[in-house]
Parts: C-alpha cells; sequence; structure tokens
C-alpha cells in the first residue's frame, strides 16, 4: 500500500497545498479523472474542518492527512486533536440560510463530505477525530 | 492561485467578479468586500463566479452572509455561475433554493424578484 502523509500547522493557508497533494496523489494512484474534483473538495472540506475545530478550541497541534492505495481503493484520513462539533443535517443548512438568522452552522463541513463521499468513516473520542475517506480505483496505478 | 475580486456597477446593480480559490483561507476577503459594499449602499449585488476554480464550504457561508446582509435592506444576491463543478456544491448542499442562479451576468442584471 504506497502512501503519502502530509502535516501541517493548523492554519487556513496549508488547506489548498493538502488539496493540491490530494489531486495529484490520487491522480498518481489511478484516480478516475472524473472522481479528482470530488476528492479535493472532500479533502479541502476535511482539513478546513480540522483547522476549524481546533482552532476554535485553541489546539496548535498539526493536522495529520495521509493518503494510500491498496490498487482498488484510494483512501484518505485527515485527522484533528480538537474538540468534535456537534452534527448536523444540511436541511438545517438551507434552514438556517432561507431563515438568514445567522451564519452556518459548525458542522456544515462534516455533512457535505457526508453528501459527497458514498464509503465515509468518521471516528471522534476524546483525543479528537478521524475522518477516513475512500473512493474505488479503476486504473492500474501508474508507476 | 489566490483570491482575485473586482467589482463595477451597471445601474443599480453591482457586479462582483471572483476568480481563483474560495476557500477556508481566501473567504474572509470576499466577505469583507460584501460587508464594505452593503456597508456603502449597495444593496443590489451579482457575484460572478465564472473565473471562480473552487468553492468550499466556508465560501458558501459567506455567500449566505451576504444574501442575508442585502435581504436587512430589500436587496438581492444573484449568482452567474455555468460551471459543473462549482454548481455541484449549490446543488448537494440545497442552496439552488437560496440563490438565484444565472447563466450571464446579463441575465443576472436584467433579473427582477
Amino acid at each position: 500500500m504506497p502512501s503519502v502523509e502530509l502535516r501541517f500547522s493548523a492554519v487556513p493557508s496549508h488547506v489548498r497545498t493538502a488539496r493540491l497533494i490530494a489531486s495529484t496523489v490520487g491522480r498518481r494512484s489511478g484516480l478516475d479523472e472524473s472522481l479528482v474534483d470530488e476528492v479535493r473538495l472532500a479533502v479541502g472540506e476535511a482539513c478546513a474542518r480540522a483547522v476549524g475545530v481546533q482552532r476554535t478550541h485553541g489546539v496548535t497541534d498539526e493536522v495529520v492527512v495521509t493518503f494510500a492505495d491498496d490498487h482498488d481503493r484510494f483512501e484518505v484520513t485527515v485527522a484533528d486533536h480538537g474538540q468534535a462539533e456537534a452534527e448536523v443535517a444540511l436541511a438545517d443548512l438551507v434552514e438556517a440560510a432561507e431563515g438568514l438568522d445567522g451564519t452556518l452552522p459548525a458542522g456544515f463541513g462534516l455533512a457535505v463530505i457526508g453528501s459527497l463521499v458514498d464509503d465515509l468513516d468518521v471516528k471522534s473520542d476524546a483525543e479528537g477525530t478521524v475522518v477516513r475517506m475512500r473512493w474505488p480505483l479503476a486504473a492500474t496505478p501508474k508507476s | 492561485m489566490d483570491l482575485s475580486l473586482e467589482t463595477r456597477t451597471e445601474g443599480d446593480r453591482t457586479i462582483v467578479v471572483v476568480g481563483g480559490e474560495i476557500d477556508v483561507y481566501t473567504a474572509p476577503k470576499l466577505r469583507e468586500q460584501l460587508i464594505d459594499l452593503v456597508s456603502s449602499g449597495a444593496y443590489h449585488l451579482v457575484v460572478d463566479m465564472e473565473n471562480v476554480d473552487f468553492l468550499d464550504s466556508t465560501g458558501l457561508g459567506v455567500l449566505v452572509g451576504g444574501l442575508k446582509r442585502v435581504r436587512a435592506h430589500e436587496g438581492s444576491l444573484r449568482l452567474v455561475c455555468t460551471q459543473e463543478r462549482i454548481l455541484k456544491i449549490f446543488r448537494i448542499t440545497g442552496l439552488t433554493k437560496v440563490f438565484p442562479i444565472h447563466a450571464s451576468v446579463d441575465e443576472a442584471v436584467a433579473a427582477t424578484e
């Protein structure tokens, strides 16, 4: 399982770097071009969320992102050490937006990831949250 | 690529041409621009997103915030976007029901409630 690991300080400017790496490593692993945008958005959302929860709680640990391919699947994990936010549903978001009674709820990023990624696993405990996302690989990985 | 912002007026509409990536890092710049426009009395905004390469939920939040501000003055916020990958995030979040989305600036400027 060839893999790449990225650790970055929890600052917003590095989220773009994580997205670029996600696209590049995904393509290299043989990810279908039609999925690259989805991977880029999902990894961007997961990293932005990780940065957000850590900054909200003043946690200065690095955010850790891993990329791996196991021949038929491309797997990305994003791990933070922040306190997990409450879950929200996208329907609540639209209500919040239409009611115009405030900003978007904190759990919005995860809700977006939930609608984008079919194979998703989110585990939160006292240590933080790990978001694991997987996509099918159709092509033979490029060496 | 960073975020680029240009504004111009057409009648009572203010067009905000956005280019580049709207994400957790750049969205505050767009938020400031929208707040400045509303503070200066521009209540009918058209945000042209044809040159936007990337939009995340932080960017959506800023647009929703902008909509909230113009509506407080009985204004409007219309989007111009034909790019499938940008439209996708509006669709999956259900925000297509919240924002009028147009195929061109001319169409958005001509639109009334």
